[in-house]
């Protein structure tokens, strides 16, 4: 059994695995960090992941392109997003409450819009998913390179994301402004900053990447688009981004050892385990939340997180 | 230039509160005509059907009232949690873990009299909701684990506890379905009306709203659990036991919530499947944000959701439109209802330069 | 020195704000001049710092005009403000304490190529102002690792690299030691004979003396007087500003303190950031005594006052109340002792405003026997508790039911008062029982002390106001860097002496 698990094709396929695994996370969990340290947590994310999940499908269904496929789940991302925004940044109602309310809201939608194209399909329709794209050179060298750089193109846009987004945060004039915002949102405001502006723009661009995410999983992970799909996807880049304290960086490392516990109990159930695969399937839910409670006590929330801005509160 | 700000506004008089949850009713039923539209369905057959499907026949009628069950128990769950800002969003994993306990307790508990097991049930899936509620309790008071994301991450372990135990000690002998066998008679709730499925777990939702308005107002413990809600930092000032009062209230939600899962096992499954929960521990969460976490609120917005519900599946079958129709309304009610609360405290105010 | 047949470089005309049902400013002419520094003066809600977060654009007014430098200037943002050279330095500093100085100075400045930011250059234009104007700061430093009194600094500098030419500074040496406050009314001449425009806005009558070249006092909204620093005095601004005379001091009466109500041994406590903010106390405070606790803000009186409240676990120290002992960070354990709580934070610590005011008297004793049977609640007796204490405090409310937060600061302040002085304590701990609050509500509190005083509890008053704690206090210490520098009765103390104690310097 152990030289069976050790063996180089074994570990080449769970490398890939891994990696096949954390993108989705990958997308979602990036695209929270950017809307979180503006200073909005967006539990839509779970229902906007769901409709980038249906859209990215039903597009690329009808319009037999992959791509167009993905363009229009990050669309539909922005727009829920956009939803999102109006009612917790522009109306500032509870951002708890107002996620939930855009989570169950596009759960029904993508539930709904695929029923009505498709009915109730005893074989449920499937489209020609990505295929992988091997790096020249890269993906020869024994062991990891098929596994890292033989993969589908999604996977290396998310992990040029992550640098991407880094250096936006750190290193530009609105990634200071936005880390500002999240602060202390009077300080940005008192310098000009636009808070609900910039909040709003977070929003979007994180919308894109969440709705990115969820079409990988039908048009990549898989070719068919399932109910459960997302399967608590949103909410594990949730605990991802208070795993990586709000670095990007430190993010997506959770990402991918999220997707490496899932690529993991994948290939261990395909050994054939003698165990009821339900145990394999709560492994990652449960390490997260073990996760969780290593590091929430001395997590660093950004310190605007929750907190609608609003200016002239003064009431006497 | 215009520029729109929200500022503050008198507060609203008290027949408001009444009226804006109406309203946010209607609004929401108007907008639902959209998606309706798009699906092809005629609007007025539409809407006929919808609420003829739930309360056009003693039949419907009483099937609205079976669905409301489940969802005042998950709406009180939801709404008990909130009011003390313990951001409950297990019911679901709650209301799995109660079906569990009841599950095991119908089957294995045959030695117990007859008139003790079903109280014996409940009791299991009361307690089995309520410990399970208090994992993200404890890791909210001692580890500061965020309450939402650990709540949520939980519904998925014990959803996969179910198929575990259901692949597992569980299954019915001789099945390859991922299902139970059935509970022993006296382990069902009974019926109290005839050719319906108008159960025990009807009337037992109705004096739970009662029990938990009865706890808001009038106990030490529902004052603590308020006080606690609004501003945890001033209520450990007053001596208040924080830690303790979230345990307590995380026991009675998830207790709830264990309740809405017996139910559905002892009056209309008899025996435990994957899919005994459309869904009612997220419902939940709407219910309780349309009942403005108030008891009462919870009991009116349950049977609001269950006309749609059920009135859903009559519209779909005789227009065509899709039966998620339901889930799309719910999400709209409560966005709808988020606004409307909104203007009772906030005003938009229209600037021109 | 200006002379008024100059053109003025801001003209405030007939400025109305209102909030609600409050009127905050009523046809409001206010004018700045070059070169000036001109003291904005008035109680706590005279309108004074509305009236500069209008000039700053952050509130847009109701009626009226604004002219900056002779145009007409229609402010919706401060953005809008900083473009035509109008700063505003606010009583809480608008810092991330997270980022470092630098980045907390060029947020919103848009300099540096393009999409990035070009830290360098920013930083030689900082240390270049810096130079000019005598104020150092490591712009690497992280905002949180730097005194009050050197994010003062930063905020100052945060405007001056904006090429601000009328600073507004609201109540900047609220939170300074005397020697910080001297340094700072250097740095505002300085700019003043640049050129520069400061408002000043305060409610301390010797500090405006001292600093400002004119005086606006506004009362009620409403510009009561302008004067002439020259040409004024303390009295007269006193009477202008409060509409009576302001001198005239509550009567104390001498009482010979009796024995020990709480004695702190060897007190070690910890702030959030988990340095030593209190280090090695000890005091002792006696039954008919009022004790005053002196110092410049964030030097531990915070942290002393949550260890004796029962909200923070010291490392080290014993408290004895009445002989017993307090359990460490048990806030019950202070309520059953009998003190008398009185939190510096009032609405975050103190109240539950979105409950109504019943709600907030029985926070502490609905455990009580008399106020519940067997867990449930008895309304009748707490409904007679609220109308006795609503009565007896004349607290200013539609009623017990009416929410908390319908209610105005002072009459917040006398509900805490009401509840923690309800049972009678024999300590009572008010920490800056008066901040913010108007004259009127001050007086009442303060009158409320001396008659606890009276009646035999034994006070402990920390406060930042050293006019408060001249007025009280029976004895002052005065706490330095988390240790007493010096302890004196009120007959011997001098407020120079106290004011050296309060900058660290023991002689």
């Amino acid at each position: 059994m152990i030289g069976e698990i050790l063996n180089i094709a074994f570990i080449t396929g769970l490398i890939g695995a891994t990696m096949r695994m954390a993108t989705p996370i990958i997308f979602a969990t990036i695209g929270e960090i950017l809307v979180e340290r503006s200073g909005v947590l967006n539990l839509g994310i779970e229902g906007i992941m769901l409709m980038g999940a249906m859209t990215g499908f039903l597009v690329t269904f009808i319009s037999g392109s992959l791509w167009v496929g993905v363009l229009a789940a990050a669309l539909v991302g922005m727009i829920l997003a956009l939803l999102m925004a109006f009612l917790s940044v522009f109306l500032g109602l509870s951002q708890h409450v107002s996620g939930l309310g855009i989570t169950l809201f596009s759960s029904g939608l993508a539930m709904f819009i695929y029923r009505l194209h498709f009915g109730s399909p005893v074989i449920p329709p499937i489209v020609q998913p990505f295929t992988q794209v091997a790096i020249p050179l890269l993906s020869k060298i024994p062991v990891i390179g098929p596994g890292l750089f033989d993969q589908y193109m999604l996977t290396y846009i998310a992990l040029l994301l992550i640098p991407l987004i880094s250096i936006i945060l750190y290193k530009t004039k609105i990634g200071l402004k936005i880390r500002t915002v999240g602060e202390n949102p009077l300080a940005a405001d008192t310098v000009g900053v636009n808070v609900n502006l910039t909040r709003t723009l977070c929003l979007v661009a994180g919308g894109a990447l969440m709705g990115t995410g969820g079409a990988f999983l039908t048009l990549a992970h898989q070719n068919m688009f399932l109910i459960d799909v997302i399967g608590g996807r949103g909410w594990v880049s949730i605990a991802m981004v208070i795993f990586g304290n709000w670095d990007p960086l430190k993010g997506a490392l959770g990402a991918i050892i999220f997707g490496f516990l899932d690529g993991l109990q994948l290939r261990l159930q395909g050994l054939g385990f003698r165990v009821a695969f339900d145990i394999f399937l709560m492994i990652p839910y449960l390490l997260t939340i073990v996760v969780l409670v290593g590091v929430s006590r001395k997590a660093s929330v950004p310190a605007g997180l929750l907190k609608p801005y609003r200016r002239e509160e003064k009431g006497g | 230039m215009i520029s729109i700000r929200i500022v503050k506004r008198e507060p609203l008089p008290g027949w408001a509160r009444i009226l804006i949850p109406i309203a946010a009713i209607i609004v929401t039923l108007i907008l639902s005509a959209i998606p309706i539209l798009i699906a092809g369905g005629k609007l007025w057959k539409s809407y006929y059907f919808l609420f003829y499907g739930a309360l056009g026949t003693r039949f419907n009628l009483l099937e609205t009232f079976v669905k409301a069950s489940p969802l005042i128990f998950t709406g009180l769950a939801v709404a008990f949690a909130f009011r003390a800002k313990f951001w409950n969003i297990g019911a679901e994993g709650q209301l799995l873990a109660g079906a569990l306990a009841a599950t095991w307790a119908g089957i294995y508990f045959t030695g117990v009299p007859g008139f003790m097991l079903l109280p014996i049930v409940m009791i299991s899936g009361f307690l089995a909701g309520g410990l399970w509620a208090s994992i993200p309790a404890i890791l909210k008071t001692k580890l500061r684990v965020d309450d939402v994301v650990s709540t949520l991450l939980l519904n998925y372990v014990m959803i996969h506890i179910m198929g575990a135990l259901l692949f597992g000690p569980l299954q019915q002998p001789g099945s390859s379905w991922p299902r139970s066998s059935e509970i022993i008679e006296a382990a069902k709730y009974p019926m109290l009306l005839s050719k319906s499925r108008f159960h025990l777990g009807i009337p037992l939702a109705f004096i739970a709203v009662l029990i938990i308005l009865f706890i808001n107002k009038k106990t030490i413990f529902g004052y603590q659990s308020k006080a606690v809600g609004v501003n945890i930092k001033a209520a450990h000032f007053g001596g208040i036991n924080t830690t303790s009062v979230i345990l307590l209230t995380a026991l009675i939600s998830g207790g709830l919530a264990g309740l809405a899962g017996v139910g559905e096992l002892c009056a209309i499954q008899y025996r435990l499947i994957k899919d005994i929960s459309p869904g009612y521990g997220y419902s939940g969460i709407v219910i309780a944000m349309l009942g403005n976490l108030h008891p009462v609120g919870v009991l009116f917005s349950s049977l609001f959701f269950s006309v749609i519900i059920v009135g859903a599946q009559t519209m779909s079958r005789m227009t065509g439109v899709p039966y998620y129709i339901a889930e799309v309304i719910q999400g709209m009610a409560l966005m709808v209802m988020l606004v409307f609360l909104l203007f009772t405290e906030f005003r938009i105010r229209v600037l021109r330069k | 020195m200006t002379e008024n047949k100059e053109q003025p470089v801001v003209q405030m005309r007939s400025i109305t704000k209102r909030f609600l049902d409050v009127t905050a400013n009523r046809n409001i002419n206010f004018d700045i001049f070059a070169g000036e520094i001109c003291a904005l003066l008035g109680e706590n809600g005279a309108g004074k710092t509305t009236l500069m977060n209008i000039l700053f654009g952050y509130y847009t007014c109701d009626q009226g005009e604004i002219f900056i430098k002779g145009e007409k200037a229609d402010l919706s943002s401060p953005k809008d403000a900083i473009a035509r050279g109008v700063g505003m330095i606010h009583q809480h500093f608008t810092l991330v304490p997270s980022q470092s100085v630098l980045e907390n100075i060029i947020i919103g400045t848009d300099s540096g190529r393009g999409f990035f930011l070009d830290l360098r250059s920013a930083r030689d234009r900082l240390l270049e102002i810096q130079k000019r104007f005598g104020l150092q700061i490591d712009p690497e430093a992280r905002v949180w690792t730097l005194s009050v009194g050197q994010q003062q600094k930063v905020e100052i500098l945060k405007s001056l690299y904006r090429e601000v030419d009328i600073l507004i500074m609201d109540e900047p040496t609220a939170v300074l030691a005397p020697s910080e406050t001297v340094e700072l009314f250097k740095t505002l001449k300085h700019l003043a004979e640049e050129g520069r425009s400061v408002v000043f806005i305060s409610h301390k009558l010797n500090e405006v003396m001292e600093i400002s070249d004119r005086i606006v006092v506004l009362r009620e909204g409403e510009v009561a007087a302008e004067r002439k620093t020259g040409k004024t005095d303390v009295r007269e601004l006193a009477n202008l500003m409060v509409g009576r005379d302001l001198l005239e001091r509550i009567e104390k009466k001498r009482i010979t303190p009796g024995e020990p109500v709480v004695e702190i041994e060897g007190l070690t406590a910890l702030n959030d950031k988990g340095l030593e903010a209190v280090k090695n106390l000890k005091l002792l405070v006696r039954k008919k005594e009022i004790l005053g606790v002196a110092g410049v803000s964030g030097n531990g009186q915070t942290e002393l006052s949550e260890v004796l409240f029962g909200l923070r676990e010291p490392v080290k120290g014993s408290i004895k109340i009445g002989g017993r002992l307090l359990r460490a960070g048990s806030p019950v354990s202070a309520i059953n002792l009998g003190m008398g709580r009185i939190p510096e934070d009032r609405i975050e610590t103190g109240l539950l405003m979105e409950l109504t005011v019943e709600e907030n008297f029985i926070l502490e004793n609905h455990v009580s026997p008399g106020f519940h049977r067997s867990g449930l609640l008895s309304f009748n007796k707490i409904h007679q508790f609220s109308d006795h204490l609503i009565r007896g405090y004349g607290i200013k409310t539609a009623g017990r039911d009416a929410a908390a937060r319908s209610l105005s600061g002072g009459n917040l302040q006398k509900l805490i008062l009401a509840r923690e002085l309800s049972g009678e304590p024999t300590l009572v701990v008010a920490s800056q029982p008066t901040r913010g609050l108007d004259v009127g509500a001050m007086e009442y509190i303060h009158k409320r002390l001396l008659q606890e005083k009276e009646r035999g509890a034994g006070v402990i008053v920390i406060s930042e106001d050293l006019d408060e704690i001249f007025t009280l206090c029976d004895r002052i210490v005065v706490m330095y860097e988390g240790r007493i520098m010096g302890d004196v009765p009120i007959g011997e103390a001098s407020r120079e002496q106290i004011g050296l104690w309060m900058s660290g310097v023991r002689k």
